[in-house]
């Protein structure tokens, strides 16, 4: 898989690192932004409140 | 040959995605524990922020509200504060300023203690069991948030020692509030919600409970902090000097 999106990425070498490098930033931020918060909310119980 | 190809690069691919898998439940735990509390509390501490600069007028000077002597002078008290009418589920009616929970803390309480759009709400944090008495009522006013995740408005509410302030602001002024003691109990124990916690007598004064979870990260039990009103600061009289020093309050 990961070696599959290394020859698919273009440029010289040091280029490619960068590029997968911010493809990771990218993806990081999508899970953060959206995919992290949706998982805490249905997945993880967490209560405060007492007698609901 | 073709085979043994096709096994190694099956198994690579496998590999990889348990890996990535292994990787992001780890930046996720990273984000429950951490981050995501950091980024969610700053944006809940600039949103309470920014209503309480709404509510903000142009005062002389901010009076001196002495940690040590509390307003025991009788500068800006008001034996009587000012009852707030129950406004609808989801409403922002007040902040809540904690000087023990940091500089910066200041979080927006919303009527109901509904999970989505108050507890987990990423400008909120902070919920009123509308089933408990008004602010500014004799009576018992009730607050839930998370001790965690969600911006863990609660998350130092273990820090809090006796005597602490814990500041309502609305757009009358604030109501101080001190903390008195905690307890620990069943998450079913919803007689801490009553007047007067866990009795059912009339009650003479005016109790700021505040609800979240124990032990931290688990929903077994509950973390409940009492406080007592001690004094209404009008907002034409200016600031507490505490809740101006937090910078909330220029």
């Amino acid at each position: 898989m990961y070696s599959a999106l290394w020859r698919v990425l273009p440029g010289p070498r040091w280029l490619k690192v960068i590029e997968a490098f911010v493809l990771g930033v990218v993806i990081l931020s999508v899970c953060v932004e959206w995919v992290f918060p949706w998982v805490a909310e249905n997945f993880i119980q967490s209560e405060t409140t007492v007698g609901q | 040959m073709n085979r043994q190809r096709k096994s190694a690069r099956l198994r690579e691919i496998v590999s990889d995605v348990l890996v990535t898998i292994g990787v992001l439940s780890l930046f996720f735990y990273l984000w429950y524990v951490w981050l995501g509390d950091l980024v969610a509390g700053a944006q809940q501490d600039a949103a309470a922020a920014s209503l309480s600069e709404s509510w903000d007028v142009t005062v002389p000077r901010a009076i001196e509200f002495n940690r040590e002597i509390g307003s025991s002078k009788g500068v800006g008290r008001s034996p009587n504060p000012p009852v707030v009418q129950p406004s609808p589920k989801g409403t922002s009616f007040a902040t809540m300023i904690v000087p023990r929970f940091g500089k910066l803390f200041e979080r927006t309480i919303k009527e109901s203690v509904d999970v989505k759009t108050v507890l987990n709400d990423s400008t909120t944090g902070v919920g009123h069991y509308s089933s408990t008495s008004a602010l500014g009522a004799l009576g018992n006013f009730a607050l839930a948030a998370h001790r965690g995740t969600f911006g863990a408005s609660f998350g130092q509410i273990d820090q809090l020692r006796v005597g602490d302030r814990i500041y309502i602001e609305t757009q009358d002024g604030w109501y101080v509030y001190r903390f008195r003691n905690m307890e620990f109990v069943y998450a079913s124990e919803s007689t801490v919600l009553s007047d007067v916690p866990k009795l059912s007598i009339v009650a003479k004064e005016r109790i700021l409970t505040m609800t979240t979870c124990h032990p931290k990260g688990t929903i077994s039990e509950r973390f409940i902090a009492y406080s007592i009103f001690e004094s209404f600061v009008p907002r034409g009289r200016g600031a507490p000097s505490e809740v101006a020093d937090a910078g909330q309050n220029p």
